[in-house]
């Protein structure tokens, strides 16, 4: 309640304030009042009325990368931050009851998103530890012959979903453990833990709405699955990770699986509506676009697109409101191209001209409106500004050329 | 007593949710690898942005780097008679450093003597656009093609000074 009121006020404010106007969709949420007062912890009953300044910030379009909370994620989590502060391991009072029974609630709601039983979910600080645990199964595996295929459920640079019901069946039928990590599918393409025979599985909080630093592991009980913890303590979580539960945390993870069981199918839709939308205006308007990744089997929402003849890095700087992920060399500290792309042979230079959009559940169709827009005025921009561009406009063939090497 | 608490848990939460964090509101509103203001403003506010004749026996067009790299930068420069340097274009298929870098280039080889561009370092141009060090490279590419540009110039007025001896 008390949010709402504090974003009505802020976009208020801003509405009210003069100034110029930029075309960029103005959302309650992006707005953000600023107070240039000297800052406290402690608030003060004399402090003075904030001096306020109204910044607009970008459009956010890098949902692979992280999503914002949703609200009713915060609703379900701000009690257990504030009131119900209980240790869920602490036996012997309310407050340890209380907030052991919202860790259960939590398993629960992200067991049935799977088609898990909630004993077979433990809860970690985030699908990295998750993938730890995993991995880390294999070194503990008794028998010589036993080995583990790790695949990735869907791709987090192109969206790619991988066939991962077929790959499990081909585990099962040979006895090899099967990991996938699920980040970016879970609650957004369904998910049977026993439909697709995964035994180990890695979840990530805030990728799917939810809040940072937490996430879970899947481990299957029947065939059961042995793993080794990473870290030792006070034998909590079934002794596979020890540490205490962060209940709010938690309770965030399992409020955000159940909006996104509620929500997938209509999210689906909406996520789609948008991409088609998305990828149909940058193709109609702009030649020599290519959508990087399989086609057909495609998580929507993940858009991976090659602008030939224009370097990513300087689209994203072109497209300064709008935040962007790229898959060139420059925008990674390595300057290595991404490893994804080559893997799947898309040509060095249409490497360093690639741009992840992210379509998510709040994502608008005037965000998606505007970002195509510039994205077209820019993209035209650079390509005025590229030599390669030039060269094949002049009809000269790029690849009969000897660059020199640097 | 519990109203007390709840307006100081109230005045909390909004001293949370409205104020901001302690980096100030500008650098919010900027991206966070942060391109330097001159760095964008060569993307902004093109200047030299174009081509010359490259047929021309005035043009040296200087043409480094490769698309595999992510990195091609043309730069042409046109001499007048006396050796100096009167007009100078770029194109560049590159991150936004290396457009500005290659645009400075442009923009500080006009009006100077042939010898003079040739002083031109790649140190100063990182300097002038404030590059960070993983973007040095851009800038040294920026020499690459002065240096390029003035190779290419000087090719093309030497055959004319050895069919002069010849004939």
């Amino acid at each position: 309640m008390l949010l709402r009121t504090a974003w009505r006020r802020a976009a208020a404010a801003v509405r009210a304030a003069p100034g110029p106007r930029s075309e960029a969709p103005a959302r309650g949420l992006r707005l953000r009042v600023v107070d240039n007062a000297p800052q406290s912890a402690v608030p003060s009953d004399t402090a003075t009325a904030p001096e306020v300044e109204s910044v607009l910030r970008p459009l956010y379009m890098d949902v692979q990368a992280t999503t914002p909370l949703d609200p009713r994620v915060l609703d379900a989590m701000l009690p257990y931050l504030v009131n119900y502060y209980g240790n869920p391991h602490s036996r012997t009072h309310a407050y340890g009851w209380e907030s052991e029974a919202a860790m259960e609630r939590a398993r629960q709601q992200v067991a049935s998103l799977i088609g898990a039983d909630p004993r077979e979910i433990i809860f970690t600080s985030g699908a990295t530890e998750s993938n730890n645990i995993a991995i880390k199964e294999l070194e503990a595996a008794i028998q010589p012959d036993t080995s583990l295929v790790s695949v990735m459920t869907v791709n987090n640079e192109i969206g790619v979903k991988q066939p991962i019901a077929e790959i499990g069946q081909i585990c099962s039928s040979r006895r090899v453990y099967f990991h996938t990590d699920a980040a970016q599918a879970v609650g957004k393409i369904p998910l049977d833990v026993n439909d697709m025979k995964i035994d180990l599985m890695s979840i990530s909080g805030h990728k799917i709405y939810g809040p940072k630093g937490v996430g879970a592991i899947y481990i299957r009980r029947r065939p059961r699955v042995r793993v080794e913890a990473l870290q030792s303590g006070g034998g909590q979580e079934r002794g596979m990770r020890s540490g205490t539960v962060p209940t709010p945390l938690v309770v965030g993870l399992g409020a955000a699986c159940e909006v996104a069981q509620q929500e997938m199918e209509y999210d689906h839709k909406w996520i789609s509506k948008l991409a088609e939308r998305l990828t149909k205006k940058i193709m109609n308007s702009l030649p020599d676009v290519v959508m990087n990744g399989d086609p057909e089997h495609h998580y929507p929402g993940c858009i991976n697109l090659s602008f030939a003849y224009v370097e990513g890095e300087s689209l994203l700087m072109a497209l300064k409101d709008v935040a962007l992920s790229s898959g060139s060399a420059c925008t990674s500290a390595s300057l290595e191209p991404s490893y994804v792309l080559r893997a799947i042979g898309t040509d060095e230079d249409l490497a360093h001209s690639s741009i992840r959009f992210g379509i998510g559940r709040f994502t608008t169709e005037e965000e998606v409106d505007y970002t195509v827009e510039k994205c077209i005025h820019h993209v035209k921009r650079l390509r005025e500004m590229s030599p390669l561009w030039e060269m094949v406009q002049d009809g000269i063939d790029l690849k009969s050329i000897k660059w020199t090497q640097h | 007593m519990a109203a007390a608490g709840a307006g100081r848990l109230r005045r909390a939460a909004s001293a949370l949710l409205l104020r901001s964090p302690r980096v100030p509101a500008r650098e919010l509103s900027a991206p966070a690898r942060l391109y330097h203001k001159k760095v964008v403003d060569h993307y902004e506010n093109p200047r030299n942005v174009g081509s010359l004749d490259k047929t021309s026996k005035n043009v040296g067009t200087g043409l480094v780097g490769a698309p595999a790299c992510g990195d091609v930068m043309k730069l042409q420069i046109q001499v007048d008679e006396q050796g100096k340097i009167v007009d100078a274009r770029f194109k560049t298929f590159g991150c936004g450093s290396a457009i500005a870098s290659s645009s400075l280039a442009t923009e500080w080889v006009k009006g100077k003597t042939v010898e003079e561009a040739l002083t031109i370092k790649n140190t100063d141009i990182a300097k002038e656009l404030c590059l960070p060090p993983v973007k040095l490279h851009c800038s040294m590419l920026a020499e690459d093609a002065i240096k390029a540009a003035l190779a290419d110039y000087k090719l093309k007025q030497e055959p004319k000074k050895g069919e002069a001896e010849k004939k």
